[in-house]
């Protein structure tokens, strides 16, 4: 095992500079994949990365490497004060954070994740497969099942040091039933830190049950319809809209949908979107890639746009305090800047029957594909209805349908809300994690549709 | 070159000495400086990187483990690890994997690079790209701009129990410029050579100086003013010649990703998808019109899909997915060739040490049809002109795409008209394919590079090349909504 504190320590006892900080990450990772019903790729990873950011007066230098021995630290550590010499001034940054607030200590490693081995990922599959054959006709598994230890310790010359170690568990399950030229496809997951948490049985019978459910897809003309977007539906959406507006360099650039709308009500009154890393019924992360504590973020509360994230160099341009939402240091952090990675919506009332029978007419949404940003001040989204999409009439799911293509603006798909469910979901995603309940929406946009 | 044959050699003792069916070793050390510039403030991000994956077949069944610790304690517990986990994938085995029959390569390949990119210094290239930031600056309007220029290293050494042994260097520059203009909550971008960071291309640095940024720079921040107040696209199913840049996106996506035989078996269906060029297609269906043919070319010199030999050994070849409009064969692995009865087109790469190689894009190349640009134009009475992609989607079988440009223009009577904003269009592959009447030459033909190719779980990025001169397509959905 590394030491990653130990190796933080030795990087900046390295710096000459005004100000640096140092990020030693660890992983070490299982996956197992699954296809046609038997594992075709099987991976473990273990991999260590460092990477050093120092400061010399308002001029700021990085530099990464995985290989962790002294004179690879020290050529790091090297390379990033000769960057940091060829800068130009970065005349609004004021300062790397110091050590602020107390760290929560949410739970974030068990122990049986951590230790979770290959046999038992190749067994749990196995019965992935013996679920399917209960369900005619029987489909076929797709998908896959991992667990990660991931470890963080970020330290900085001001006196920040901070050691988090995070355990991760997933299984994503598509399952495909296929009679002659028709093709039914459900879709299910699930994430937690524990892994004895994951039940991969259930996770497969609701694939199972949507993909025997969704063979004869009926096509429907696109147009207007209410949706039930299920919680990875919504958790797509939600991530989408957070990388395009929610952090406080997109506001500052004026590319964010809360440009100018602070106080406002831009979504219906049931919606309220809030960021925050140590609440346990998500994954949390209690510090950020700066070592600062993450705080709760109110972004939209009862439909009113109420704040962004920040990192230590967006909040020093205005002022202010890192909310504890930076990316790690480089070109990404630098483009996109802080991001909220603990997104939660809150839950409304409902059952999910009782949304179902509440719709005239509509469609539920199991998931989304390849969403993407058209134009992201006025969050014109694309993408695909995937794995599970039903027509709904007069309060009844009638059929299975062929997937449909939307373009929408979202901030104005949530500003009409029939209802929320009351159960919510955590849901891994591109942009973090989230926790998300089902969202009945009055009017979503369909403009194309495909062919199954 | 690394310089890793002690390990190598240690790497594939072990192996041998496990009695698998197949083993390969593959050690890759990377390097890359890449620089932003925004509003005239640069980051440069420097990263190194060296580590070794091991990827083994055990009872017909695939395990894979890697570290950064290459270090003979370290080999040998990914080499334990990848058996154990093999092992334990064929605990669910139905069908044993089976690898077309190769010849074991020993070669090398290296970039060919005329100007050593590492020895331009940092400061010259900062430097260039704040210039044309200024130059992008061509009135308040322009609330942000930006440049991009990244050198790009990696160095890899494959070994298998087959007696394979190959060296290989590539060496990749490019960049790019990118103006956005915001005025009363309306948003426009405009990028050269073309979005998402620039063109890139294995060669040294005298690719970086060929792409003429600073030339282009006013040119680009102007488009950019002008689209604010430039015409909605109008919704119309009409003629529409896309350029070369976004003919990228369209051979990527509706070509490049369902010619991939894994995603045909089903092997990405959890997460990228699968394709609708399913094998009984192969050599009947009628993708596309006569004219349109595109090949897989891993020979092309200088893509980012070019190599000596993929991450199986495999030599690199060039072949034909599309041949005169008609399915015509497919990217492929060992594994998945056999199961056609085939060998493989040689496609197998990953991304860094710490992946499992898949099937990739190698170069996805329209090869070129016969008219001048100029023609082209003069040749349509009624249509539009788009330029530079902005936004993309497609379904998992890869028929139903929509895309947005940077830029059109409107088509009228054989000449370019008034600029157009927020184009978009959309239609089903073959449809759309089998529309495609004119291609034009290779005068106007361009060798493009696209750095992040996304697949597979745990994610994989890829560096690929597509080739393609603008291209005409009828009757086709342009315009989505108003916004």
């Amino acid at each position: 095992m590394v030491d990653i504190v130990e190796i933080a320590e030795k990087i900046l006892k390295m710096v000459e500079c005004d100000q640096a900080d140092v990020r030693v990450m660890g992983d070490r990772s299982h996956l197992t994949r699954f296809a046609n019903s038997q594992i075709h790729q099987n991976m473990y990873e273990e991999n260590y990365t460092a990477d050093v950011r120092v400061v010399l007066g308002k001029k700021i230098g990085t530099a990464k490497a995985n290989s962790l021995d002294d004179a690879s630290l020290r050529k790091m550590v090297d390379r990033a004060v000769k960057i940091a010499k060829l800068q130009k001034d970065r005349n609004d940054f004021v300062s790397l954070p110091g050590k602020t607030g107390k760290l929560k200590k949410p739970k974030t490693f068990v122990r049986d994740t951590a230790s979770h081995t290959v046999v038992e990922k190749a067994r749990a599959v196995k019965k992935i497969f013996e679920v399917a054959e209960n369900y005619s006709p029987v489909p076929l598994a797709y998908g896959a099942l991992s667990t990660s230890v991931q470890e963080l310790c970020v330290a900085n010359t001001l006196g920040v040091s901070v050691y988090g170690k995070h355990t991760g568990a997933k299984v994503g399950i598509c399952m495909i039933a296929d009679e002659g030229d028709e093709k039914g496809y459900g879709w299910s997951e699930m994430i937690h830190m524990d892994v004895n948490r994951i039940d991969v049985e259930a996770v497969a019978r609701t694939a199972a049950e949507k993909a025997v459910g969704s063979l004869h897809t009926k096509k429907i003309e696109p147009g207007e319809y209410e949706v039930i977007l299920e919680p990875l539906a919504v958790a797509e959406l939600l991530g989408y809209l957070a990388y395009a507006g929610m952090g406080a360099l997109a506001v500052q650039e004026m590319r964010s949908f809360l440009c100018g709308n602070l106080g406002k009500k831009i979504m219906d009154e049931k919606v309220s979107i809030w960021d925050d890393g140590n609440d346990p019924s998500g994954i949390p992360m209690p510090f950020d890639f700066e070592g600062v504590p993450r705080q709760r973020v109110d972004i939209i509360e009862n439909g009113v746009a109420k704040g962004y994230v920040y990192d230590s160099y967006t909040a020093g341009r205005e002022a202010k305090q890192s909310t504890g939402h930076a990316l790690p240091p480089g070109s990404g952090a630098f483009e996109v800047g802080p991001l909220p990675l603990n997104l939660f919506m809150k839950e409304g009332t409902m059952k999910v029957e009782d949304m179902i029978a509440n719709c005239r007419r509509g469609l539920l949404v199991t998931k989304f594909h390849y969403v993407n940003i058209i134009h992201p001040v006025k969050t014109i989204f694309t993408g695909m209805t995937r794995d599970g999409t039903f027509y709904i009439e007069n309060g009844k799911i009638l059929h299975p349908v062929k997937n449909l293509r939307f373009t929408q603006n979202v901030v104005e798909a949530f500003s009409a809300v029939k209802g929320l469910s009351r159960e919510r979901k955590i849901i891994g995603g591109d942009f973090g994690v989230s926790v998300c309940p089902h969202v009945h929406l009055e009017k979503f946009h369909f403009t194309g549709v495909t062919e199954f | 070159m690394l310089n890793h044959e002690v390990e190598m050699d240690y790497a594939l003792k072990l192996l041998e000495r496990a009695n698998l069916e197949y083993g390969d070793v593959r050690f890759v050390g990377r390097k890359s400086e890449r620089i932003t510039t925004k509003n005239g403030v640069p980051v440069i991000s420097i990263s190194d990187s060296i580590g070794v994956g091991i990827r083994v077949l055990v009872n017909g069944a695939w395990g894979f483990a890697s570290t950064n610790d290459i270090s003979k304690k370290g080999i040998k517990k990914i080499a334990e690890l990848a058996v154990r986990t093999a092992r334990a994938s064929a605990l669910t085995t139905k069908e044993k994997v089976v690898l077309s029959p190769e010849e074991p390569a020993i070669g090398r390949y290296e970039t060919d690079v005329k100007k050593d990119p590492w020895a331009v210094s940092t400061e010259e290239r900062v430097n260039y790209l704040i210039d044309c930031e200024k130059r992008m600056r061509v009135s308040d309007r322009i609330k942000l701009t930006m440049g991009y220029s990244e050198v790009w290293e990696e160095n890899k050494l494959v070994g298998s129990t087959e007696g394979a042994r190959i060296s290989q260097r590539f060496v990749e520059t490019g960049g790019g410029i990118t103006a956005i203009a915001i005025e009363s909550g309306e948003m426009q971008t405009r990028s050269y050579p073309t979005s998402f960071g620039g063109d890139y291309r294995q060669a040294g640095h005298e690719f970086f100086e060929d792409l003429k940024l600073l030339e282009n720079a006013e040119r680009v921040g102007k488009e950019a003013e002008q689209l604010l107040r430039a015409a909605q696209c109008p919704s119309e199913v009409t003629t529409l010649i896309i350029s070369s840049d976004q003919m990228v996106l369209q051979v990527h996506e509706s070509c490049g990703h369902p010619s991939e035989l894994d995603r045909v078996f089903g092997y990405e269906a959890s997460y990228a998808g699968t394709s609708f060029m399913t094998p009984e297609k192969l050599n009947k269906f009628r993708y596309g019109s006569d004219i349109v043919n595109i090949v897989g070319d891993a020979t092309t010199p200088g893509g980012l899909g070019t190599f000596g030999y993929d991450d199986e050994g495999v030599k690199a070849q060039r072949f034909h997915i599309i041949k005169n409009g008609i399915i015509a064969g497919y990217l492929s692995s060992r594994e998945t060739a056999a199961k056609l009865g085939q060998k493989s087109t040689g496609a197998m790469r990953a991304d860094n040490y710490n992946r499992m190689p898949i099937i990739r894009m190698t170069n996805i190349n329209l090869l070129p049809g016969t008219w001048k640009f100029e023609e082209l134009i003069k040749d349509t009475k009624k249509g539009i002109y788009v330029e530079t992609n902005k936004s993309w989607s497609i379904d998992d079988r890869r028929l139903n795409f929509q895309f947005g440009t940077e830029v059109g223009y409107r088509i009228e009577n054989g000449e370019l008209k008034e600029m157009l904003k927020n184009c978009v269009y959309t239609g089903i592959t073959y449809e759309f394919w089998r529309s495609c009447d004119a291609i034009c030459s290779q005068e106007y033909w361009h060798l493009w590079g696209l750095r992040n190719c996304g697949k597979g779980e745990p994610g994989q990025v890829m560096r690929v090349g597509h080739g393609t001169s603008p291209t005409r397509f009828n009757n086709v959905r342009v315009g989505v909504g108003k916004w």
